[in-house]
């Protein structure tokens, strides 16, 4: 199996004042294209960070990340911005949709950026897939938390990602709309056979990836082998 | 799970092409939400634009009038003019000129005219003319046909206000010296004639034949010798004319022709358009930090939908030009409402200017002017707006997944001070092409960067010390109010830059007016003699001052004037000095007719400042004058150079044995050239005689009697002159008011605008504190608190860049004393501080109004 991504010897550090601050220390581990795993662990442990380096949006102070056969690391931030373009899907906590875009435009953006045909058609499908298919001209505004985090996970999946990262996809949702997304969310996944990285305080989330990795204070607590293979 | 190591190739994938259509559909799409708000921040620019619209169509609309009409303004193809009877050599030149062309003369002269009706008299400009003068335009009368007709008989043309004035009819009499005219009609527009010059000497034509017998031409009057050709073939008149300048210059005399009238009047109203489009180019840059600080804001409130495009895949110079294509369809939206608000400005410019011009503009609409003001409004909205949209590039995806993310800048990084560099070059570039003048544009923009930075330093002044001085143990709302001024998005440095500012130019303008208004009343003060008797033959001198003795009138002053010219300087003489193109010799000095006096004492507003004052000519060797400090120094004249004078004729060389320092405020006569006794006193004069009267009444009877005894003598009522003064003044004041409220209406846009801006950030931590149990009037006593503190320094600081402006102006531009006046500085910032306070209220009702509950729920 191909490795999406790979990570040797990553760390991050702040500086605070005269201080440095050591976030993440010694993350080394790889992940395999198509699977899906999760990174957990308590408040402060770094695991949004560690999402942050793996998906490009921030630069390691040591080590080195592979994404997608391509060192992060050395790229500026215009060849990294081309990276997630190309390779690279979010969902975030809290939706992050584009208040002044309409639920099909936030779904055409990626789509539009990477200069694609018939982006509207496409993007008309996948809010099809989420169930949306006749609120597209709605605003963010217009929408319930649920329905927002579905128009993201259309817009994440829009450019067909080879990794999709999702920071705490659930956290504002209540358990029956969780249900949901995470069902969509799993369901798309599959279709596509992208590889998922979930960041989550949600054991029960978690527990529905093929891997678990736990980060305490910085650094790889366990890394985990589940039993949810079916995935 | 290992991978092959070696397999891994540091690869730069294809950066993704820059998409310029989709860049302005994102734009376009951006805006939905925000396009109100964004016109708000350009609608600080609008007034600025607005007011460059206006005052370029009226300088373009003006220009195209002087160049139609600069014939009619002259009224021929070529006038010579002199102060004295033609010389033989120029005599001939005219005589020459006589047989290729239409010709007239005209006698130009102040003089007293009395209605023999009702005894009323008034100084008036006579212009006594032979010939069909003339030849472009007309003189308007009515009936029409009197224009030409009083040329032929014993009649004359009046002013028509003047004969509205005294009830005077057509067919009635009037007195010129000795002479009485009947009215022919009424004159309505004299070539090159405006409202204030027909206002401060109405004009009567007479038939120049009767002129020496109203007795009125004598030595030493003061007379305007003009001669008006008009030439068959006009095609080499400009060549002609340049030719023969520097020999009419040698015998005193100028030449004017179309193309110079065009010139000279052009450039007198450039100067006025270009001291306005100043003073809107001063509005237009107040309102650009306003646009600098709401996009500031509203980057700020983009920064979430930044990092998600940024997380998408959007390149940092993409995420820029996003809101750069926004700024510039705002700028360019707004440049355009300035413009159609500057067509409508500009129909009324003329309108309020008219009685300054002496043509008739129109009011079309000057495309070229439209253009200029939508291309600079375009240009500055986005230098000032670059600064702010410049941070765009610094936001990092980050910060979509952490809320608290703060951005680092790049290193390396002087795009900043590049777009600074850019703004000083244009603000600089700007005014050097309105004034033409690389110094004085210098010191407008250090001025305008001067204040900006002192404004801005103070801001920063005061949000440090307030933070380190924080008075815990104060009431808590006002320490809320206190900690507004340097929490996080705070709006202290833009609100002190923008009020500061705006007090500034209504203190500066202010305080000119009233060094204006000061040297009036000086002038017209109790103990001030208000009437001048000049034209005083020396015969006439013992009479004239018994008809004052017998009103009882003092004589203030009864001086002795001397016309003369400057022949040479220290063996240079006019003749080669005014052919100089060298540029070092002082051509003014020659140009120029000196009306010298005589005595032994220096006045009260004399002093000398150098040399030693001789109050009489010992008769041995040359005489010593004394000459004007400043005068001396702007003609390069220096102690000891001898100065020869032509005095009507005769060589008079003499020596500057001192310099005086005149207050030249006040009612008296002052003189650049002061005589010893003892050298003039044979020479052809005129006396000028000060007194006062003490009513209308004994003024009118005074003026009757001067005039019926001595016909020749002219009298200026100062009462009069004061009153057109100040209608003038008014007038002028108007204009300035009317620019200045532009600076100023701007001003309070750009705080309304700001304030509107705080208010989006206001309303989270207003409705937390309503959440937390703070009444409304708490949260409006920290909101009215938080602007007081703000206006009152706002104010002060402008207050104080705004006396140190006036003081400059006083000492330096109206060489008088600066008078501190406590109680307006005192009303001005209490209503500055109203305002802030009261704008400040109103935008924040909407805030205090909404339910807790709305505000949290909508996450705002």
């Amino acid at each position: 199996m191909e490795t999406i991504l790979q990570l040797q010897q990553v760390g991050k550090t702040y500086k605070s004042g005269n201080q440095t601050l050591a976030v993440l220390e010694h993350i080394s581990f790889s992940a395999e294209a198509g699977t899906t795993l999760s990174i957990i662990g308590p408040s402060g442990s770094g695991k949004t960070t560690l999402l942050g380096l793996c998906a490009g949006l921030d630069h390691p102070s040591s080590g080195s990340i592979v994404l997608h056969q391509q060192r992060l690391e050395n790229l500026d931030e215009d060849q990294l911005a081309a990276i997630r373009n190309q390779y690279v899907g979010f969902i975030f906590q809290n939706f992050q949709l584009m208040p002044t875009l309409t639920a099909l435009e936030n779904i055409m953006v990626p789509l539009e950026l990477r200069g694609e045909k018939q982006v509207k058609k496409r993007s008309l499908e996948l809010l099809d897939k989420v169930g949306l298919a006749d609120r597209g001209h709605h605003y963010p505004a217009q929408l319930s938390g649920g329905e927002q985090q579905r128009i993201a996970i259309a817009r994440a999946f829009a450019n067909q990602p080879a990794i999709l990262f999702a920071d705490e996809p659930t956290g504002n949702l209540d358990a029956e709309t969780s249900e949901m997304i995470v069902n969509l969310l799993f369901n798309l996944n599959k279709e596509s056979g992208t590889t998922l990285v979930l960041v989550t305080h949600d054991i029960e989330l978690a527990s529905k990836t093929q891997r678990i990795i736990r980060l305490k204070g910085g650094k790889i607590e366990s890394d985990v082998v589940t039993a949810m293979v079916e995935h | 799970m290992n991978q092959n190591t070696s397999q891994i190739v540091t690869h730069h994938p294809n950066k993704n092409s820059f998409r310029p259509g989709w860049l302005l559909r994102m734009a376009w799409r951006d805006s939905r939400r925000s396009r109100s708000r964004l016109l708000l921040f350009v609608s600080s620019v609008i007034v600025g634009i607005a007011s460059l619209v206006a005052i370029y169509s009226l300088g373009n609309n003006l220009n195209d009038a002087i160049n139609n009409q600069a014939a009619a303004l002259l009224g021929a193809d070529v006038k010579i003019t002199s102060n004295q009877p033609l010389t033989p050599a120029i005599q001939q030149l005219v005589d020459s000129l006589r047989h290729s062309s239409n010709y007239s003369e005209e006698r130009n002269f102040a003089s007293m005219v009395l209605f023999k009706k009702n005894n009323g008299i008034h100084l008036v400009q006579v212009r006594a003319l032979q010939g069909s003068f003339p030849y472009y335009g007309a003189l308007e009368a009515d009936p029409a046909a009197a224009g030409i007709a009083f040329r032929t008989q014993q009649r004359a043309l009046v002013d028509a206000t003047l004969m509205l004035q005294y009830g005077a009819n057509i067919g009635d009499s009037i007195q010129v010296g000795t002479v009485t005219f009947a009215i022919a009609g009424k004159l309505l527009n004299a070539p090159g004639q405006t409202g204030f010059s027909a206002a401060i000497a109405p004009i009567v034509y007479l038939p120049l034949q009767y002129i020496q017998q109203t007795g009125l031409l004598q030595k030493g009057s003061r007379v305007s010798y003009q001669y008006y050709f008009h030439f068959k073939q006009t095609a080499n008149i400009e060549k002609w004319a340049e030719a023969v300048r520097p020999r009419l210059e040698a015998n005193d005399c100028a030449i004017e022709t179309v193309e110079t009238q065009k010139e000279n009047t052009g450039r007198t109203f450039t100067d006025l358009t270009r001291f306005l489009s100043l003073v809107g180019f001063i509005a237009l840059l107040l309102g650009c930090t306003g646009v600098a600080s709401a996009v500031h804001v509203y980057v700020k409130e983009k920064v979430n939908t930044i990092a998600v495009l940024r997380c998408l895949g959007v390149k940092a110079s993409q995420a820029f030009t996003i809101f750069l294509i926004q700024i510039i369809g705002i700028g360019l939206l707004g440049s355009a409402i300035g413009a159609a608000l500057g067509i409508v400005l500009q129909q009324f410019l003329p309108f309020v200017l008219s009685d300054f011009l002496p043509v008739h503009i129109s009011t079309a609409i000057s495309w070229t002017a439209v253009g200029q003001g939508m291309l600079l409004g375009v240009l500055i909205s986005v230098l000032f707006a670059l600064l702010p949209l410049l941070s765009i590039r610094n936001i990092s995806p980050l910060n979509a997944i952490r809320v608290a993310y703060e951005p680092t800048q790049r290193k390396n990084d002087f795009s900043g001070w590049w777009v600074y560099v850019l703004i000083v070059l244009f603000v600089y570039g700007f005014t050097y092409v309105q004034i033409q003048e690389w110094k004085q544009a210098l010191q407008f923009t250090i001025g305008i960067g001067m204040a900006l930075l002192v404004l801005t330093a103070i801001a920063r002044l005061l949000m440090w010390m307030v933070r380190r001085f924080f008075p815990s143990s104060w009431n808590y709302v006002v320490r809320q109010a206190l900690a507004n001024l340097y929490r996080p998005n705070n709006q202290t440095t833009l609100l002190m830059v923008a009020i500061g500012l705006g007090t500034a130019f209504i203190s500066i303008l202010f305080f000119v007016q009233s060094i204006l208004m000061n040297r009036l009343n000086l002038s017209s003060g109790t103990n001030q003699p208000n009437i001048v008797l000049f034209d005083i033959q020396s015969s006439q001198k013992q009479g004239v001052g018994n008809v004052a003795a017998t009103y009882h009138l003092p004589v203030n002053a009864f001086v002795p004037v001397v016309n003369m010219r400057v022949a040479a300087l220290n063996g240079i003489k006019a003749a080669q000095a005014l052919t100089d193109t060298s540029g070092k010799l002082p051509r003014g000095l020659f140009r120029r007719e000196y009306r010298v006096t005589y005595r032994d004492s220096l006045t009260a507003s004399e002093k000398i400042v150098a040399g030693k004052w001789v109050g009489v000519a010992n008769g041995n060797g040359l005489p010593y004058i004394s000459m004007e400090e400043n005068f001396a120094k702007r003609n390069k004249v220096h102690l000891g150079d001898t100065l020869t004078f032509n005095v009507q004729g005769v060589p008079m060389p003499t020596i500057v044995g001192s310099l005086r320092q005149v207050n030249w405020g006040g009612m008296q006569t002052n003189f650049l050239v002061l005589f010893p006794k003892g050298v003039l006193e044979s020479a052809p004069q005129f006396w000028v005689l000060l007194t006062k009267v003490p009513t209308q009444q004994v003024s009118a009877q005074f003026q009757q009697a001067i005039v019926q005894q001595f016909p020749n003598v002219s009298i200026i009522d100062l009462a009069l002159v004061l009153q057109i003064l100040n209608d003038l003044i008014s007038k002028i004041g108007f204009v300035i008011r009317f620019m200045a409220g532009l600076s100023i209406s701007t001003g309070i846009v750009v705080f309304i605008a700001s304030v509107f801006m705080s208010k989006y950030q206001r309303i989270r931590e207003t409705v937390l504190l309503r959440t937390l149990g703070a009444s409304r009037k708490q949260i409006f006593a920290i909101i009215a608190l938080e602007y007081f503190f703000l206006g009152i320094l706002a104010a002060i600081t402008g207050i104080l860049l705004g006396l140190a402006a006036g003081w400059v102006l006083a000492k330096y531009t109206f060489e008088t004393a600066f008078h501190l006046q406590l109680l307006p500085i005192i009303i001005l910032v209490l209503m500055v501080c109203l305002l802030t306070v009261g704008i400040g209220l109103i935008n924040s009702c909407g805030i205090v109004k909404r339910s807790p509950l709305e505000v949290l729920r909508n996450e705002v």
